[in-house]
């Protein structure tokens, strides 16, 4: 199985570093790691540090060799095309299996339509779909490269709550039953803390905290990074609940 | 007996998938066998009057016919008729390249002011005899003419590079050039002489007449050798339809793509407009037509501007010969009279919304 290991990696956009000295110890396929921080703490340039679209210092390590073995999957945003769904999930994976179309390209697409339950939508343009759509859209996207690492970018921003949840189970699943190793940035803690195996936290471009939900999010925690108050319990259901009494000034 | 099929099993997203793609293959033969009749009707027509037997007999067995006809069809009318479809071919291309990559519907040669920048280099040859390279005297208006479009093409790729640009003023910054090469033209008019003047003006109003062999064998190299290049980025052009991030996500150079393509575009748009002027509106509506008609998937849409482009321009040529019998309008006039009111009952009457 596939295993994922940053060693002093960083980000930087010219001379500015926007990220470094990220560290984590070796993550393995089948889990699931949230990423969480405050907003501009370097979630999405982490994410295209790995997926190489990004240069920087340190190094990322990856077991599986293949070119499209770690996938990231971009924050959602609209597109006025024509393209169908059916197209667009086709289109991700033909990057790289060759100019014709093979029967195997168009029996991963419906598998990757049905896996994400969106086969209705195949037909409909994407110009057409609404937020949540277009990203389990994305998801297929993702899923239908047949990846063994994903980096998902807020992948429930436009969803509500029952999709929420619906996405973040379906993530869940998903890295177990393909042995996939999934990284996730999320801005809702209760929902990471669902979600994940483990928490890296970034803060100001360095990583605050990495290990378990439970010992990651703390009332500290809330306090350092975020500048909240709040306390965070465990529920009788081994879950956190966490419970925010208002934000900090500014130091 | 028809099959039964067991309940619950749906028809696979690939089966709609194949049939989409046969109805696609049927579109572009439609398009493949219009562009076939205009052009023999482009044939057909003109100040001499044949039928289409008798240009088609002198196309098939030229030693055979009368020498006059053999002429008038293959010395006059053929290579004009070719050039309506090279020229349509080139200019929707390009059109369809740059709205691909610069994502945006208003996206041209015409547009954007590449064409304008074309007349201007040709002007500077017209009037003043400046010549812009040292080499290939027998072309010193195409050369000059090619020279200002490739500028004019990477100055707007480049401005489009630049931060804090966003798709708005892409155009903005093409509508400037165009209102700029227009002022230069102008200026260049004023100090013409009568003879260089009338030559300026009939350059800048396009015309297929120009069409020679050589001048045709020109383009259909650049035609040949530009397209496949663009055929083989299929995937990737069609996935900068989804905006740069998907597309670098799925692994395409986005930066490189868009400056490769760029400079195919600057060869495509150029060339046309340096051996025939200003043709306007073919590389804004071709485009248009075969989004409407085949989608964005590049493996179909960039075959289907091209008919589309050709199509279009060919039917120009027919319409410039039949609106006065006997008098060949300059073909611009006819493709911007044609184009606009077409493109804007396209834009009115779609109904799936492409931008």
């Amino acid at each position: 199985m596939v295993t994922l290991r940053l060693v002093d990696v960083g980000v930087r956009y010219g001379r500015r570093p926007v990220l470094s000295g990220i560290t984590t110890p070796e993550i393995a396929g089948g889990t699931v790691t949230a990423v969480i921080g405050p907003n501009a703490t370097g979630k999405s340039s982490l994410f295209r540090r790995i997926a190489g679209l990004l240069e920087g210092p340190g190094e990322v390590r990856v077991s599986d060799p293949r070119p499209d073995a770690v996938c990231y999957m971009p924050q959602d945003t609209a597109a006025n095309t024509v393209l169908t769904v059916y197209e667009s999930v086709l289109l991700a994976r033909k990057q790289r299996t060759g100019w014709s179309v093979a029967e195997r390209d168009l029996v991963a697409v419906d598998a990757a339509l049905d896996r994400l339950r969106i086969r209705d939508l195949a037909f409909r343009g994407l110009g057409e779909l609404s937020g949540g759509q277009r990203q389990l859209v994305s998801l297929a996207q993702t899923i239908v490269r047949e990846p063994s690492v994903v980096l998902l970018d807020e992948p429930t921003s436009a969803l509500d709550l029952h999709r929420q949840i619906e996405v973040v189970d379906l993530i869940r699943s998903l890295a177990r039953e393909r042995g996939l190793c999934a990284l996730v940035a999320l801005h809702d803690l209760a929902l990471a803390s669902r979600l994940a195996d483990g928490v890296i936290v970034l803060s100001d471009g360095r990583m605050h905290a990495c290990g378990p939900a439970r010992e990651v999010i703390t009332d500290h925690m809330l306090r350092t990074v975020y500048r909240v108050d709040g306390r965070v319990s465990q529920a009788p259901s081994g879950r956190l609940a966490i419970e925010i009494h208002g934000a900090l000034d500014a130091a | 007996m028809a099959t039964v099929t067991t309940a619950g099993a749906r028809r696979a997203g690939r089966d709609d998938y194949r049939a989409l793609v046969r109805r696609r293959r049927v579109l572009i033969g439609l398009l493949a066998a219009g562009l076939v009749a205009t052009f023999l009707a482009d044939l057909a027509l003109g100040p001499a009057r044949y039928t289409v037997g008798e240009v088609v007999d002198a196309l098939v067995r030229p030693a055979a016919a009368d020498l006059q006809t053999a002429v008038v069809v293959w010395d006059i009318r053929l290579p004009v008729a070719l050039m309506a479809v090279l020229v349509g071919c080139a200019l929707s291309a390009a059109g369809a390249q740059m709205q691909t990559i610069l994502n945006n519907p208003l996206a041209s040669p015409f547009t954007l002011g590449i064409s304008a920048a074309a007349s201007f280099g040709a002007a500077l040859a017209l009037v003043f005899g400046v010549k812009l390279l040292p080499f290939g005297l027998d072309y010193v208006v195409p050369l000059n003419a090619f020279i200002m479009a490739a500028a004019a093409a990477m100055m707007i790729h480049l401005l489009s590079r630049a931060r804090g640009v966003t798709v708005e003023t892409v155009v903005l910054l093409g509508i400037a050039l165009v209102f700029t090469f227009n002022a230069l033209l102008a200026l260049l008019q004023y100090f013409a002489s009568e003879q260089a003047l009338a030559a300026v003006v009939f350059w800048t109003m396009g015309s297929l007449t120009k069409a020679t062999w050589p001048k045709l064998a020109i383009t259909a190299a650049v035609v040949v050798a530009t397209v496949p290049l663009l055929a083989r980025r299929a995937w990737a052009l069609t996935a900068m339809r989804l905006g740069d991030d998907k597309a670098a996500s799925f692994g395409v150079n986005v930066g490189r793509l868009r400056l490769e393509t760029m400079m195919l575009v600057s060869l495509l748009a150029a060339v046309p407009v340096a051996f025939v002027g200003t043709i306007g509106f073919i590389g804004l509506v071709g485009p248009h037509i075969a989004r409407m008609l085949i989608g964005e998937d590049q493996r179909f849409f960039l075959p289907a501007s091209m008919l589309a482009g050709a199509l279009l321009l060919s039917a120009s040529s027919v319409v410039s010969k039949m609106l006065v019998p006997g008098t060949i309008f300059p073909i611009g006039i006819i493709t911007a009279l044609i184009g606009v009111p077409f493109f804007i009952s396209l834009v009115l009457s779609s109904r799936r919304r492409s931008w």
